[in-house]
């Protein structure tokens, strides 16, 4: 392997890497779950025995509240900052060392039969440890927002800990060491994410909610599954190291292969929300939106790409698995991104930007750029993580001033909001630096990541032997269209909330207020990452031009560099069978050219927005009457895809369910069951008049046995 | 001699399987079960002058049993005649459910 | 002469044998079972096993037919000896079924030839060696160490049993 090499050409520092109790950074989570599971259960017991006596806990003054109320707000936050803190010393260890090889680190046997062993074991290297800094760094933000954002709940506790399980699972994700392991941290995941959802699950639209996300997700890890038992077939071993090293063995293209990463695909899809799985994120806005932002947008839903990423090898070799994802990204991206164009609600507009970001992930991991694919993540869950937490803060103000004059009115309802400018300015600029940086304007994180990935595609398209190339210049086009969208939408949603009129109502507005410092601080921390995270990966092109003020940005590729590791198995493979990558764009033009164009063209549109909804007239929900027709309805009803869902999915099943219940069920298997146990309980009743108790009857037919046992032996 | 002896143990036997069957008291059937085992340990006996001494200690064996046999049987007759008053057999119909 | 003895207490000892079946009192029962036990030491003295002969008296007709009487005496039964023989078809039906028994068995015995007494002379060896008893005690003590030991707790568990059972419930 060749080494580390930054971005100057001198190798990073020598020495060993050791991991500081890496295991502590997946404990900390889990007692802290521990602990506020406790407080949540001592909590609702109180509550219960409160709302017995014909009250309620109450929770009005702030001063006094129980002790499991307030023990949440250290335990929750402190463990995180504890285990991110853990984070940064391993991750300095690791830059420091010129780390070649994944430190693993078993525990324990998990399960061991025949030849098959899953060790608990933990997986160290450069792409599990940009995973649990962003999960860890940024979970522990939103742990802080939530803070203020949940502190009037009675939930509270409850809320903590399940937040907790959540990080704690994301980090056996990311950390675990083989495929199965992995798979229980996807699970776990999942579950936290369906008690998130429908946290207030008095609310059954919200329980609905959740159970949809759980459901749709099944449908994926039934993918994940069968491509682990496809792998453990082939390998007989389900751990990273051992099957990467053995996978160059198969077959370039091969059906195995292809299988196997198709299937992974669709775990993926399920995961992380792509077509057509993708339903349930917009809904899955129900639950708190701290917990959209870390599950929902920064992490869990990430898991996919994070897979893919780790797979790269496998994808690799599979030029159709590697294809599906890049061309089912790419429709996801433009897809999500018009939908979100007419959506009103603030959070779904946020929802659906998620799930086009997530398609831009994962056409870049289609195209085999593994380290850009982690890129935008990273820089996502930065932006898209402030986005979310500075849209609670404002839902929290609209609330707060709702709640305050007693009106019913949508808090999230973007037609309500308008002119928040200057009751909450903190919010309103960090918010535009979040939307500049996902519109992918420069110098801003997002420029960085979005246009590697839409150069990267036109760097696959173009290799000497590429397999499709003209599927890949229409990938392309649709990234760059999708691209476009975003800056719009996303304009749209800057303007409709925060400039022109206030539309809360005159009495309302006196209380919308700047969120507490536990909200905006996080807010304020994330704004610079997203303006600035970008730059560790400045493509070596772009760095000597205008993009990187002429080498005046700090580093060059740097992430890609370090997770070479990780990726040069693939690339290796990549170069053998499609040959060298191409260096211009489908159209011609070089790499700067179509940084400046693609920037210039966000640019535009942000300006455009700007003239286009600032002169709309945005009446207030409730009297909102203009009615959309022909394509911005259909925008505004998301193509009707939950409709056809609904008509042609889930209503077959449930007359399938239905005639398997009353008909095949209740009809000829109960039937069945209760005549067999009449049937037994007949022959019994008859035999049991062989059992008079009488011991005479007993010596009598011992004897009769007796005289055939032994005039069988005389007989034969 | 032996074969005769055989014999006698078969007749024993199959009377004393007969009075366990036919009568109703319950100490007679037990000294119908001794019976029993006295024909066995003829038949032994009889077996050990084709074979050895072996068939002998079986015998001991067997009126070893006998005695233990009979010492718990007649103490569970006893136990129940104190219950029922009775030692007929006809009554004894609790071995059931 | 000593197939003529034989006869005469295989005769004694079926007779004694029915005796026990048929007779209407348990009294009478045990008597008659006194008998064929008697009967049967003989013929066991006539098959040259004389310690078994001499337990056959001591431990059966002397002790667990006491033993019987003992209980059949403190039960007290009375005479009312009504019901106590089970009569008509069952009996008819228990008469067949042991007769086909017999019927069997002798049909497996007649048919084989006559039977040497070749255990006897190694029996006759070990009485010339160690005497009467020790022939038997020698095996005993040697090669059955262990069932004759595990009688031993046999014993014990019947007594502690017997005692439990016959005992008045103390309250």
């Amino acid at each position: 392997m060749s080494p580390l090499i930054q971005g100057d050409g001198q190798p990073f520092g020598g020495g060993e890497y050791e991991p500081l109790v890496p295991g502590l950074i997946l404990l900390l989570p889990l007692l802290g779950f521990l602990a506020n599971g406790i407080l949540a259960l001592v909590h609702a017991r109180a509550s219960a025995n409160a709302v017995r006596e014909g009250g309620e806990l109450d929770l009005g003054g702030r001063a006094d509240r129980p002790s499991t109320h307030t023990w949440p707000t250290w335990i929750g936050p402190g463990v995180m900052g504890g285990a991110f803190f853990l984070t940064l010393v391993n991750f300095a260890g690791m830059f420091d060392a010129q780390l070649h090889e994944a430190v693993v680190i078993s525990y324990w046997t998990w399960m061991a039969t025949g030849t098959f062993a899953v060790e608990a074991a933990i997986q160290l290297d450069q792409l599990s440890m940009i995973m649990m800094m962003v999960v860890t760094g940024v979970g522990f933000l939103i742990h802080v927002f939530s803070v203020g954002y949940m502190r009037d709940d009675p939930g509270y506790p409850r809320y903590f800990a399940y937040l907790n399980l959540f990080v704690f699972f994301m980090l056996v994700l990311v950390m675990g060491a083989s495929y199965p392991l992995m798979f229980v941290g996807w699970e776990g995941v999942g579950l936290c994410s369906y008690l998130l959802i429908g946290f207030w699950f008095g609310d059954r639209e919200k329980s609905d909610a959740g159970k949809k996300a759980f459901i749709v997700n099944r449908i994926g890890d039934f993918g994940f599954l069968v491509a682990m038992f496809l792998l453990f077939v082939e390998f007989g071993t389900l751990d990273f190291v051992p099957i990467f090293e053995e996978a160059e063995a198969l077959v370039y293209g091969g059906g195995l292969v292809t299988a196997i990463t198709l299937f992974f695909f669709l775990g993926a899809a399920g995961k992380s929300a792509q077509m057509p799985l993708y339903v349930w994120l917009p809904d899955a806005m129900a639950g708190p939106t701290p917990v959209s932002a870390l599950i929902h947008a920064a992490t869990m839903v990430t898991a996919g790409v994070y897979l893919v990423a780790r797979s790269s090898v496998l994808f690799a070799l599979s030029p159709i698995g590697s294809a599906t994802v890049a061309c089912v990204g790419a429709i996801t991206a433009l897809f999500a991104a018009t939908i979100a164009l007419k959506q009103n609600d603030i959070k779904k507009v946020l929802a659906y930007s998620t799930v086009s970001q997530l398609g831009y992930m994962f056409v870049a991991v289609g195209v085999g750029a593994y380290a850009a694919g982690i890129f935008h993540l990273m820089t996502h869950a930065f932006f898209k993580a402030l986005l979310f937490l500075g849209s609670g803060a404002v839902i929290h103000a609209m609330h707060e001033a709702y709640h305050q004059t007693h009106r019913q009115a949508d808090p999230q309802d973007m037609r309500n909001m308008g002119g928040l400018r200057a009751h909450m300015p903190i919010t309103w600029a960090t918010m535009w630096i979040a939307t500049l940086a996902i519109a992918g304007i420069w110098p801003f994180a997002g420029f960085f990541s979005k246009d590697e990935i839409i150069w990267q595609i036109a760097a696959f398209g173009g290799a000497e032997a590429a397999a499709f190339p003209i599927l890949y210049t229409m990938v392309w086009v649709i990234a760059l269209a999708a691209a476009v969208l975003t800056a719009f939408y996303m304009t749209r949603l800057m303007l409709m909330t925060f400039h022109g009129t206030n539309r809360t109502g005159e009495k309302e507005s006196g209380y919308l207020n700047e969120a507490p410092a536990t909200m905006w601080v996080p807010l304020a921390i994330l704004a610079p990452l997203s303006l600035f995270g970008g730059w560790i990966n400045v493509p070596e092109a772009l760095q000597t031009s205008w993009a990187g003020l002429s080498g005046a940005l700090p580093t060059t590729e740097w992430l890609h560099h370090w997770l070479e590791p990780i990726t040069e198995q693939a690339h290796h493979i990549q170069e053998v069978n499609l040959g060298e990558l191409g260096h211009t764009a489908p159209f011609g033009g070089g790499e700067v050219l179509w940084a400046f164009i693609s920037t210039s063209a966000a640019l535009l549109v942000v300006l455009a927005a700007v003239r286009v909804v600032g002169s709309e007239e945005i009446r207030d929900a409730a009297s909102d009457e203009s009615r959309l027709s022909g394509f911005g309805k259909l925008l505004l009803n998301k193509y009707y895809v939950d409709e056809i869902y609904d008509r042609f999915i889930v209503n077959t099943v449930r007359r399938k369910a239905e005639f398997f219940w009353k008909v095949v069920d209740v009809g000829i298997i109960d039937r069945f069951l209760n005549a067999l146990g009449w049937v037994t309980k007949g022959v019994g009743w008859g035999v049991s008049m062989f059992q008079t108790g009488a011991v005479n009857t007993y010596a009598f037919v011992l004897t009769v046995g007796a005289l055939i046992v032994l005039g069988l032996s005389v007989l034969t | 001699m032996i074969t005769e002896a055989l014999l006698l143990s078969a007749i024993l036997f199959v009377i004393g399987t007969f009075g366990v069957l036919v009568r109703r008291n319950a100490i007679i059937i037990f000294l119908a079960i001794e019976l029993q085992l006295n024909a066995v340990n003829v038949a032994l006996v009889a077996f050990s002058n084709l074979h050895g001494i072996d068939g002998q200690i079986f015998v001991f064996f067997v009126m070893t049993v006998a005695a233990a046999e009979a010492a718990v049987g007649l103490a569970i007759i006893i136990s129940i005649f104190r219950h029922y008053e009775t030692v007929d057999v006809n009554n004894f119909n609790f071995l059931k459910w | 002469m000593v197939t003529i003895l034989f006869y005469l207490f295989a005769a004694v000892a079926i007779g004694g044998a029915i005796g026990v079946v048929l007779a209407k009192s348990p009294v009478g029962s045990l008597l008659f079972m006194v008998t064929t036990l008697g009967a049967i030491a003989a013929t066991f003295v006539l098959l040259e096993a004389h310690f078994l002969a001499a337990i056959q008296v001591i431990v059966y007709a002397g002790a667990i037919m006491v033993l019987f009487m003992f209980v059949i005496m403190l039960l007290n039964l009375g005479h009312d000896y009504e019901g106590d023989f089970r009569g008509g078809l069952y009996a008819i039906i228990s008469f067949v079924v042991v007769g086909a028994i017999a019927g069997v068995i002798k049909n497996d015995l007649v048919g084989t030839q006559q039977l040497e007494a070749t255990g006897a002379e190694s029996i006759a060896a070990a009485v010339e060696e160690s005497g009467v008893v020790g022939a038997i005690a020698h095996p005993l003590y040697t090669t059955y160490v262990v069932p004759f030991e595990i009688t031993g707790i046999l014993l014990l568990v019947a007594i502690v049993g017997a005692v439990a059972l016959a005992k008045r419930n103390v309250t």
